[in-house]
């Protein structure tokens, strides 16, 4: 064996430095919400989808609280269950998103984070709500437990091209003009531009490098896993976008995984399949998920869930509100099917994947409605080996592990042999032409 | 015709040969046709482009579903299977186009299935509602989309859209909707004159026909209803919320009727009751649509307006029709329906008011459970 293959057996996924500085950001964060918790500092709640706004937030000294990440920690932790259950027994249908629920159920159970940590309780419920219209059923619902004032940012969605019109910009600026003279009044502050520029100048920075570290998986070896690696990048990414140190964590990690593909080092001992993923994960066996995968040397290259950066689009501080205004409504859960098509088809060719994986979240329709229609796409009409699996991202009861196993393996089964016959074609074919 | 024979020609249309009308009105003008999947589509702007707006309100319990599930996940309501089984079976063949709108994340996508697999033909376009009616730009936003609609018409239509036929199409809708609003205040004054089935099917046979010709028909119901003989029954006097998307079967409306429920009010066909006040007809027609759109439009689980939450509005709605209860009557994986539910429940415990929760599918076909079910509610108020 040579020395190369013994690094590689070493590393079974990416446990680099900036593990520990994620770490280290997201217990920050979360140690500042509980000392916002106790002094009653004014918070806003908000989505991941409209997460840029926590520096419009930020320079007038609001806290954040992301729903979202709370109940994602929740079933990452196997502790979501409870919680789903006690929002049942409030009203709420077995068939609603889970994610809904298990934030209920928290919320009336203590609201405390899955550290056990306390959350502050929100002061305003800011629903920025890109597409998926579940949110702002979520967040009227948490207005009305919490008695916080509601402003739903309506966010037009993309109808049609690649671009928002000006029009639907111009609402959308509109209605943060008013959202800053709510948060100004709240704070007592005036919001200051310069601080806002300078907190965008970062967030592009962040951005770019963001994007320049996601091309990395065209490497093969790809120097990370683009769906179970890059969620724990999307952390800093949501919380510390228009910070400094945003920028040093997003320049560690490139530096990080720019130096692995130098030395051709995956997360896998070895890549023997490369995929892109649709939809998110079911958090409650993220392991177990995982390694149904790296089982089979599969590494992911590319997912729509770990794209929470537009390719097209970077904040510009010349456009403060402007910018602010299209990274929603830009965001990929924002636009079309046929767009999110495009993106996994562009992800498939571009970064050389052998085969689609498609979870398909049974309680988000947001993500499943329609996968019937994206697998036929990708199978029938691309002729891109697809795989459908189904099961939930917060709700336990949704997982069968036998069952997955099985069609992941059958899967992998039929697209190693398939890989073996084309690697002997090329052989002979090679051998036919004199190549040797 | 009697009211009797008229409700049973309207059953006739809708379950016999819905199509053959928009065949028939389509070869007597010449002109085309838009499909609308619910709720609430600006049909005053198709029809005064001269397009016939056609409900597309899913296949009800007439048709299997045999092709269009493997289209989507299992967790997702019959309306939108079962509108790709129509459209799959070439049933949407009448249409040059047709409308979705922003309800909800699985019509949005239901959308975009049809823009991938039936678009060759016709239009198949997405019209996004404001979200944010207390915000003064939600109105020039809406202006701004209905121009866009407007010239998604005139490009299919090959035709201008002109102020006239638009205040004339406008004029039209604002009648029909007041006929339709005097049927529903015969159901809460004298709810043994007219059932809710009856009224229903009444107004559903609208959905395929020009408002003018639907209009006519409901002019003969209102003339004929005080001749009917009826006596009032022991009854309790409900209201079905829940029913906007996805339409329960008539079979099931008729199982509350007989378990003992007046429906006095309910959200059924809600698009064709869309606004509560007149669209005024002076002044620009555009700007006059999207304000009533912001201020005049009645609450849905599909639509959202902060300046007054839908717990509120239930509430007034059922004080105003002196209802004893709420049946909530929701399509089985209908999201936003089933998201407002709790907080419907707490604001109706909260008042004193009792509810019921019944979940259907438009393809159900038996009904004795749900009528068993009704009936125990009901006696538990009236021997309360
Ligand atoms: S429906 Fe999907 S996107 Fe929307 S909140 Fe639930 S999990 Fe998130
Ligand atoms: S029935 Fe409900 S979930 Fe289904 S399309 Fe209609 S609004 Fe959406």
């Amino acid at each position: 064996m040579d020395k190369q293959s013994t690094e590689k057996k070493v590393q079974p996924q990416y446990q680099g430095k900036i593990h520990q500085m994620q770490k280290a950001l997201m217990a920050r964060w979360m140690a500042e919400l509980e000392q916002a918790a106790e002094n009653h500092e004014p918070t806003a709640c908000l989505l991941v989808a409209g997460s840029n706004l926590s520096m419009l937030l930020g320079c007038l000294g609001i806290h954040q609280v992301y729903p979202e990440l709370n109940a994602l920690q929740l079933a990452i932790r196997k502790q979501s269950l409870p919680y789903i259950q006690i929002a049942e027994e409030r009203g709420y249908s077995t068939d609603v998103c889970s994610y809904v629920k298990a934030d209920v159920g928290a919320f009336f159970d203590g609201n405390v984070s899955s550290l056990g940590t306390k959350l502050p309780q929100p002061t305003l419920v800011l629903s920025c709500f890109s597409g998926c219209n579940v949110y702002i059923k979520w967040f009227e619902h948490i207005a009305a437990y919490t008695g916080a004032p509601l402003y739903v940012i309506d966010v037009p969605f993309i109808r049609s091209g690649n671009d928002p019109c000006p029009e639907d910009i111009d609402y959308v600026v509109s209605q943060l003009k008013e959202v800053i003279g709510i948060c100004e009044k709240m704070s007592g502050k005036k919001l200051d531009y310069d601080e806002l520029r300078e907190r965008l100048t970062y967030a592009r920075e962040v951005e770019r490098l963001w994007l320049e570290i996601k091309e990395l998986t065209k490497n093969i070896p790809s120097p990370y896993d683009d769906y179970f690696d890059c969620i724990t990048l999307m952390g800093p990414m949501v919380v510390f976008r228009g910070t400094r140190e945003g920028v040093e964590f997003f320049q560690t990690a490139k530096k990080e995984f720019e130096e692995r593909v130098r030395l051709k080092i995956g997360p896998l001992p070895e890549e023997k399949f490369r995929i892109v993923v649709e939809s998110a994960p079911p958090y409650p066996y993220f392991r177990t998920f995982r390694d149904l995968f790296s089982k089979w040397g599969a590494c992911a290259v590319g997912a729509t869930y770990t794209t929470p950066q537009p390719p097209d689009f970077l904040h510009d501080p010349e456009r403060p509100l402007e910018s602010l205004a299209e990274y929603p409504i830009r965001i990929f859960t924002n636009r079309g099917l046929d767009q999110r098509y495009e993106l996994l088809r562009r992800y498939v060719t571009e970064r050389s994947a052998d085969a689609l994986i498609i979870h398909s979240v049974k309680s988000c329709r947001l993500f499943s409605v329609g996968h019937g229609d994206m697998r036929e796409y990708f199978s029938k009409t691309l002729n891109i080996p697809t795989l459908m699996l189904e099961s939930d991202l917060e709700d336990p009861r949704y997982f069968s592990e036998a069952q997955m196993k099985n069609r992941v393996d059958a899967f992998f089964e039929v697209l190693e042999h398939k890989k073996y016959l084309a690697g002997k074609a090329q052989a002979v074919r090679e051998g036919q032409s004199g190549v040797s | 015709m009697d009211f009797d024979g008229l409700v049973a020609q309207c059953r006739e249309i809708l379950e016999e040969h819905p199509w053959q009308e928009i065949q028939r009105w389509k070869e007597k003008t010449g002109g085309k046709a838009a499909g609308y999947f619910p709720v609430y589509s600006p049909l005053e702007l198709i029809y005064g482009n001269g397009m016939l707006p056609v409900g597309v309100m899913g296949g009800g319990n007439k048709i299997e579903i045999e092709r269009a599930d493997s289209y989507f996940g299992s967790f997702v309501c019959s309306i939108v299977k079962s509108t790709t089984e129509l459209a799959l079976r070439g049933e949407l063949q009448l249409l040059d186009g047709i409308f979705f709108h922003s309800i909800c994340d699985a019509a949005r996508n239901l959308c975009y299935v049809f823009k991938r697999n039936f678009s060759s033909d016709r239009f198949v376009e997405y019209i996004h509602f404001p979200q944010n009616p207390s915000s003064p730009s939600a109105v020039v936003y809406l202006i701004s989309e209905l121009k866009r609609i407007c010239h998604v018409l005139e490009e299919a239509n090959g035709r201008r859209m002109s102020e006239e036929n638009f205040k004339r199409s406008i004029h039209a809708y604002n009648e029909n909707r007041a006929l339709i609003q005097r049927l529903y205040k015969i159901k809460a004054e004298s709810p043994h004159l007219l059932s809710t089935p009856e009224a229903y099917q009444l107004i559903r046979v609208g959905s395929a026909l020009p408002p003018e010709e639907h209009s006519s028909i409901l002019r003969t119901a209102l003339e004929e209803i005080p001749k009917r003989r009826a006596r009032p029954r022991d009854k309790i006097r409900v209201i079905l919320e829940g029913s906007f998307c996805e339409q329960p079967p008539v079979e099931l409306l008729e199982a509350l009727d007989e378990a003992g429920c007046y429906i006095i009010d309910d959200d059924l066909l809600l698009g064709r009751r869309w606004f509560e006040r007149e669209i005024p007809l002076d002044g620009d027609p555009i700007r006059a649509l999207a304000e009533s759109y912001i201020d005049r439009s009645r609450y849905s689980s599909v639509s959202h307006d902060w300046r007054r939450p839908r717990s509120e509005r239930l509430i007034e709605r059922a004080r105003q029709a002196q209802a004893t209860a709420v049946v909530f009557c929701i399509a089985k994986f209908c999201e936003p329906a089933l998201l407002d539910y709790p907080l419907f429940k707490d604001a109706l415990e909260r008042e004193g008011i009792p509810h019921v929760m019944l979940e259907f599918e438009e393809k159900m076909w038996t009904f004795d459970k749900l009528r068993t079910e009704i009936e125990t509610f009901v006696e538990s108020i009236l021997f309360d």
